[in-house]
């Protein structure tokens, strides 16, 4: 089953999910690293350029995704308490905004002098056609800030998973794992 | 009562025209005719040139007394431009400029002696990174005249070398990569 149906997720947004979530992790800790190398460093531009080409394709899965979403029906709520349902929306809806603006603040760094982002020397993603004065450091510190709240963001949203597959036992994490 | 008058007189016009001839002049930055560039090797093979967009400054000058000349120049460091939002935004940070903990650099100097007509030695306390030192380097005027809309102009060049350790930004650049070296380039516009 390709698509979302009230009763589960379909294949597109499985594997959708478990690509990003695997390739956000792999961005932080590429993004915590690569900032300590020094210039002397082999990989000191190398981990940039990765970073960026990650995060650009990454940006392209988060919008596919999002429309993916709103071509689907969305799979029913879990039971529970109307504020937990709530606090997942809630949470859900946080995740695609943090993570969308947390990408675009990465676009805003580097592109930030008019220059392109030539995501693996193939597609170049040019820069908006205006800047803002010091546009690297704003946006520099947004990303780093976001970085750190999705990735607690992340954790919460996974302990309810493993805690509606666990406690209540209505296969919240397993719904978005492989079907037999 | 005469005498005490003429005398009055006399020190009041010896000290108004020494008003007038002590010329200041302000950095004319609102019509961007001055630059603040520097330059420093990359790994030893070539040059990388930027400048420092956001300055501001004045200073005195008179031909006939160029020894008095003085001359103070306030640098925001956040301004710093090489063409390269990424290495801008590295260069404002904590391993180089740390601009959010030092956002001004300072040169204000303590002496000029003039070598020749147009040029001389500037000695002057400066401040980079949280560090005062006191620097002495070569400076030449340019050229000094009536500007074509009823102002008076001169402008200064000159060209100093900082070992980047000395104000505590030790960020390994390589062995070619010590120094940075500053290029001023000043037109002043009388007041």
């Amino acid at each position: 089953m390709l698509k979302d149906t009230t009763t589960g997720f379909g294949w597109i947004s499985i594997v959708i999910h478990w690509l990003m979530a695997f390739s956000i992790f792999g961005l932080f800790g590429l993004g915590l690293y690569m900032v300590e190398l020094t210039y002397y460093d082999a990989w000191y531009k190398g981990s940039l350029d990765l970073h960026k080409d990650i995060g650009m394709l990454l940006l392209l899965a988060l919008i596919i995704r999002i429309g993916w979403r709103f071509a689907n029906t969305t799979p029913a709520e879990l039971p529970g308490p109307k504020w937990e349902q709530l606090a997942g929306k809630v949470m859900h809806f946080g995740l695609y905004a943090v993570m969308l603006i947390l990408m675009l603040s990465g676009f805003l760094i580097s592109t930030a002098d008019g220059r392109a982002i030539a995501v693996f020397e193939w597609v170049n993603v040019p820069a908006l056609p205006w800047s803002i004065d010091n546009q690297e450091d704003i946006a520099g510190e947004i990303h780093e800030v976001l970085a750190w709240l999705l990735i607690a963001m992340t954790a919460i949203h996974a302990l309810a998973a493993v805690k509606h597959q666990l406690i209540n036992k209505d296969n919240g994490l397993k719904r978005m794992w492989i079907k037999k | 009562m005469k005498k005490l008058l003429l005398a009055t007189t006399l020190t009041a016009v010896a000290l108004l025209s020494s008003a007038a001839n002590a010329a200041d002049y302000n950095i004319d930055v609102k019509g961007a005719h001055a630059f603040i560039n520097f330059k420093i090797k990359h790994l030893g093979y070539s040059w990388l040139t930027g400048r420092f967009n956001d300055f501001d400054g004045k200073f005195s000058y008179d031909a006939k007394k160029a020894n008095d000349s003085k001359v103070n120049v306030t640098i925001q460091t956040a301004s710093i431009d090489s063409n390269h939002a990424e290495r801008d935004k590295h260069l404002k940070g904590d391993d180089f400029l740390d601009v959010a903990k030092y956002p001004t650099a300072t040169f204000n100097s303590t002496g000029y002696k003039a070598t020749d007509a147009n040029s001389g030695v500037l000695t002057g306390t400066f401040n980079l990174h949280g560090v005062t030192k006191t620097i002495s380097f070569p400076v030449t005027k340019v050229g000094e005249g009536n500007d074509p809309w009823g102002g008076y102009r001169a402008g200064f060049s000159g060209t100093t070398s900082l070992k980047l350790a000395d104000y505590g930004i030790t960020y390994d650049l390589g062995p070619q990569s010590t120094h940075v070296e500053l290029e001023l380039y000043l037109e002043g516009i009388r007041q």
